[in-house]
C-alpha cells in the first residue's frame, strides 16, 4: 500500500492503495467512471485511453503508483467542456461513431492530439489516432469528423 | 511482505535499492503487459517495485560536451519534439507504438528490457550511445553493446539505476532507419536496418550498420564497418556483394508468431543492399 495523491476530473483525490493496481481498474471500479472501457488489456487499442497533464495515454497499462501528483481526466471530466461539445458533434455528424465502443478513446486522443496540434492535417490526424481500434467505421468518418473539429473550434485549441 | 514504493528523490531510489531487490517501473509499457493478470485485477509482481517515472530530475534532455544526454524517465514523445534528439533517434521513436504509449515508454526501459526488437536499441548501438549507471557507490559508465548481453540479459546490478543515456554528438551526410513490422502503428518488429553514413568530398568517413530482431543482441561489426572506411562512394557502391556476404553469416533470426528466419535474413540484406546502392 502507499499514499497516492491525484487530480481525477478537477477533483483532488488521496488514496491509500497497492501501487501494482492498473489505473483503469481504479477509474472503473473504485471511481465508476465507466466511460473508460477495457478492450485488448495490454495498451494496443485504445478504448481505456485517458488524459494525464492532457497527453493521451492507456490506461490498462497504467499503474496507480505512475500517477502520484498527476492530473487524470476521463472522458466524464472532459464531457463537461466546450472542447468535448465540438469534438463530440462532429463526431455525431460525420457519422464516427457505431458500435460506440473506441469512441471515448477517440475523443481523448483527439483532444491530445488537437491541443498540440490545433490544425492537424489528415496524415497527422491518423498518427495523432493510430493507437485507438475502431472495428466499425473504416476510420474515414473519424478523420473527417476531426478535421471538423478542428476548423469549428478554430481558437479553442 | 510485498512493499512497493514510490520515492520521491533519486537519492532516496538509490538506497532502497542498496538495502533490497526491486523490480524498477519506468513508464510500464513493457512490463505491465509481461506481468499482465486477468482482467480487474492488478499485475503479478513476485519482487517488490519502484517506480521511478514521476522522479522529475530524470526528465530532461540536454547538450553537454560533446554528447546529447537524456535522463532516463524522459517520455519519447517529449524525445520526439525536442531539437536536441538525434535525427535516426526521432525516426525510430516516430514509427514506435503510438501517441498512447510514447507519453509513457523511455529509451532506458528498452535497455531495461532488452529485447532485440526494441526499437530505440539499433539507434544506440549505431550512435555508440553510453549507458550511466548509478548507484549509491558511484556512477559507471557502460558502452550500450557492453550493457545488454543477450535477450532480455544486462549487466545492470540489483542495486543501480539507469541515470541517463550519452549520445555524442556525430554528422551523417545519410542515415537510414527501417523497421519491417505487421503494421504501422503497435507493432513489434519483425526486424529493423539501420544505416549511417559520412561522405566528405567524396571519401567515406564513417559506415554504421545495426540490425534489430535478426541475432541475440543488436547487430553491429565495426570491423566489418572499418574495412570500408576510405573508400570513394563509387567504391562503397561497387563493393555492396561483398559487404551484404560479410554480414550474411551474422544474421541468424530465430522462427517466432512475428515472422520467420527465411524472411528475416532476406529483407534484412536487401535493406542492406538498397542503403548502400542508393547512396
Amino acid at each position: 500500500m502507499a499514499k497516492i495523491r491525484f487530480k481525477l476530473n478537477n477533483k483532488m483525490i488521496e488514496i491509500d492503495e497497492n501501487p501494482n493496481l492498473r489505473l483503469l481498474d481504479v477509474l472503473r471500479d473504485k471511481f465508476g467512471f465507466t466511460g473508460v472501457k477495457e478492450g485488448c488489456g495490454e495498451g494496443e487499442c485504445g478504448a481505456c485511453a485517458i488524459l494525464i497533464n492532457n497527453d493521451v495515454v492507456n490506461s490498462c497499462i497504467v499503474p496507480l503508483g505512475n500517477v502520484n501528483g498527476k492530473e487524470i481526466m476521463t472522458i466524464e471530466g472532459f464531457s463537461l467542456s466546450e472542447k468535448f461539445d465540438v469534438i463530440s458533434s462532429s463526431f455525431a455528424e460525420e457519422g464516427a461513431v457505431q458500435c460506440g465502443i473506441c469512441t471515448p478513446g477517440m475523443i481523448i486522443a483527439s483532444e491530445s492530439l488537437l491541443n498540440k496540434n490545433p490544425k492537424p492535417t489528415d496524415e497527422e490526424i491518423r498518427i495523432g489516432l493510430s493507437g485507438n481500434l475502431c472495428r466499425c467505421t473504416g476510420y474515414n468518418a473519424i478523420v473527417k469528423a476531426v478535421t471538423k473539429a478542428s476548423k469549428k473550434g478554430d481558437g479553442l485549441w | 511482505m510485498v512493499k512497493n514504493i514510490i520515492p520521491t528523490s533519486l537519492n532516496e531510489a538509490l538506497e532502497l535499492l542498496n538495502d533490497r531487490p526491486f523490480k524498477i517501473m519506468a513508464g510500464g509499457t513493457d512490463l505491465m503487459v509481461q506481468r499482465r493478470a486477468w482482467s480487474q485485477t492488478p499485475p503479478e509482481f513476485i519482487e517488490d517495485v519502484l517506480y521511478i517515472f514521476n522522479l522529475e530530475e530524470l526528465k530532461y534532455i540536454k547538450e553537454d560536451k560533446g554528447f546529447i544526454v537524456i535522463g532516463s524517465t524522459t517520455p519519447v514523445e517529449d524525445l520526439l519534439h525536442n531539437d536536441l534528439t538525434p535525427f535516426l533517434l526521432k525516426e525510430a521513436i516516430g514509427i514506435m507504438a503510438s501517441p498512447a504509449l510514447r507519453h509513457m515508454a523511455t529509451i532506458a526501459g528498452n535497455i531495461g528490457n532488452a529485447s532485440p526488437a526494441g526499437d530505440t536499441l539499433p539507434i544506440l548501438y549505431v550512435l555508440d550511445a553510453i549507458i550511466v549507471l548509478e548507484s549509491i557507490e558511484g556512477i559507471r559508465e557502460l558502452p550500450i553493446n557492453e550493457v545488454i548481453t543477450g535477450p532480455r540479459k544486462h549487466v545492470i546490478k540489483q542495486n543501480e539505476i539507469i541515470k541517463e543515456i550519452k549520445i555524442p554528438i556525430s554528422v551523417y551526410t545519410d542515415s537510414v532507419f527501417e523497421k519491417v513490422g505487421g503494421r504501422k502503428a503497435d507493432a513489434i518488429s519483425k526486424l529493423s536496418f539501420t544505416g549511417a553514413v559520412n561522405i566528405k568530398d567524396d571519401k567515406v568517413l564513417d559506415f554504421r550498420i545495426a540490425f534489430g530482431a535478426v541475432s541475440a543482441t543488436i547487430l553491429r561489426r565495426k570491423e566489418i564497418e572499418e574495412k570500408y572506411v576510405g573508400l570513394t562512394k563509387e567504391e562503397l557502391i561497387g563493393k555492396v556483394d561483398e559487404i551484404v556476404n560479410e554480414y550474411d553469416p551474422f544474421i541468424r533470426p530465430i522462427d517466432d508468431q512475428r515472422s520467420n528466419k527465411e524472411y528475416r535474413k532476406t529483407v534484412a540484406l536487401n535493406l542492406l543492399k538498397n542503403f548502400i546502392i542508393t547512396l
